[in-house]
C-alpha cells in the first residue's frame, strides 16, 4: 500500500514539476533549411485556376514578345 | 519551364533609368531603397557601358548560404525570395551578394537597419498571392498575373531581358549574330556559373 502511495506521489510530483518547465520561446533554426512560411505556386490562383500549362504559355508568350526581331517579321 | 533569369545587354542600355523607375513605381519601394540600379562603367569616356543591376536570382545564391535565420527560399522557377517576417536585418546577405542586391531601409535619425528588401523578380513573397500583405512587404506579384518583371517589360531598348532563360538566351544569341558584336553577358558567369543549389523547398510551395 505504501509503495503504491510513494509511486503515486512521485508521479504526481513529476507531473507538477513538469508544469513548471519553461518552453523555448524562440524559433529553433535548422541549418540550411528555409524556416519561413510556405508559398504558393504562381498558377495556383483564381486567374489560372491551378492550370500550370496555361500560366507557362502566357509567360512564354510574354518572354518571346521581348524579341523585336520576331515582332518585326510578323 | 527552365529557370527565370535576367539578362542585360550592355550594347543596348542607354542609361535611361526606365527600369529603375518602373520598379520603384510598380512596388511602391520606399525612399532609400533601389531594388534595381543602372551602373555606368567608364562614365564620360568613349565606349562607356551601362548595365542595369538587381538581384540576379543566382543558381547558387550566396545570400541563401550566409543567412543566419534561413529566411531565403527558391521557387520552382528559380526565383530567390525571402520571408521578411523572419529577417533580422543582420546585413550578411548584403556583404555576400556580388551584385549589391539586398537593400536595407534607413528609417529614423540613426539609420536603423530594417528588414532586408530586394528584387523579387516581381514574384511577391510567401504571403497570399496579390494580397494587401504581400504588396506591402514585397510589392506586386506580376508573375502570378502571368506577367514578367516590370523592369524588363518596360525597357525601351530591350536591353534588359527577363524570363525563361532558354528563351532570353535565344533572343540574345540571335541579336549578337545579327549585329556581330557584344556577346559578353555581364554577370551571368557570377550568377549562373555554379550548379543549381538552394534551400529545401517549402512544403506545398513555389519551390
Amino acid at each position: 500500500m505504501n509503495r503504491i502511495l510513494i509511486v503515486a506521489l512521485a508521479g504526481g510530483c513529476a507531473m507538477v514539476l513538469a508544469g513548471c518547465g519553461e518552453q523555448p520561446t524562440v524559433t529553433v533554426y535548422k541549418q540550411g533549411q528555409y524556416q519561413g512560411k510556405p508559398d504558393t505556386q504562381p498558377w495556383n490562383n483564381a486567374q489560372f485556376k491551378n492550370d500550370r500549362a496555361s500560366w507557362e504559355n502566357k509567360i512564354k508568350a510574354r518572354t518571346e514578345s521581348q524579341n523585336e526581331y520576331a515582332r518585326a517579321s510578323n | 519551364m527552365a529557370r527565370m533569369k535576367f539578362l542585360c545587354d550592355a550594347e543596348r542600355c542607354i542609361e535611361c533609368n526606365g527600369c529603375v523607375t518602373a520598379c520603384k513605381q510598380e512596388h511602391e519601394v520606399p525612399w532609400g531603397v533601389n531594388r534595381r540600379r543602372v551602373v555606368t562603367l567608364n562614365d564620360g569616356l568613349p565606349g562607356e557601358k551601362s548595365i542595369s543591376v538587381a538581384c540576379m536570382h543566382c543558381s547558387d545564391a550566396p545570400c541563401m548560404a550566409v543567412c543566419p535565420v534561413d529566411c531565403f527560399y527558391k521557387t520552382s522557377e528559380g526565383v530567390v525570395l525571402h520571408d521578411k517576417d523572419l529577417c533580422i536585418g543582420c546585413g550578411y546577405c548584403f556583404y555576400a551578394c556580388p551584385f549589391g542586391a539586398p537593400q536595407f531601409p534607413q528609417d529614423g535619425a540613426f539609420g536603423l537597419r530594417g528588414k532586408m528588401d530586394k528584387c523579387t523578380f516581381c514574384a511577391g513573397g510567401p504571403e497570399a498571392d496579390n494580397s494587401a500583405a504581400e504588396f506591402k512587404k514585397y510589392g506586386r506579384n506580376r508573375l502570378a498575373e502571368g506577367k514578367l518583371p516590370a523592369c524588363a517589360e518596360m525597357c525601351s531598348t530591350k536591353a534588359l531581358l527577363g524570363g525563361d532563360s532558354d528563351v532570353i538566351a535565344d533572343i540574345y544569341r540571335n541579336r549578337v549574330l545579327k549585329r556581330g558584336k557584344g556577346a559578353e553577358v555581364w554577370g551571368w558567369g557570377t550568377a549562373y556559373g555554379k550548379p543549381e543549389k538552394g534551400a529545401a523547398p517549402p512544403t506545398g510551395a513555389k519551390s
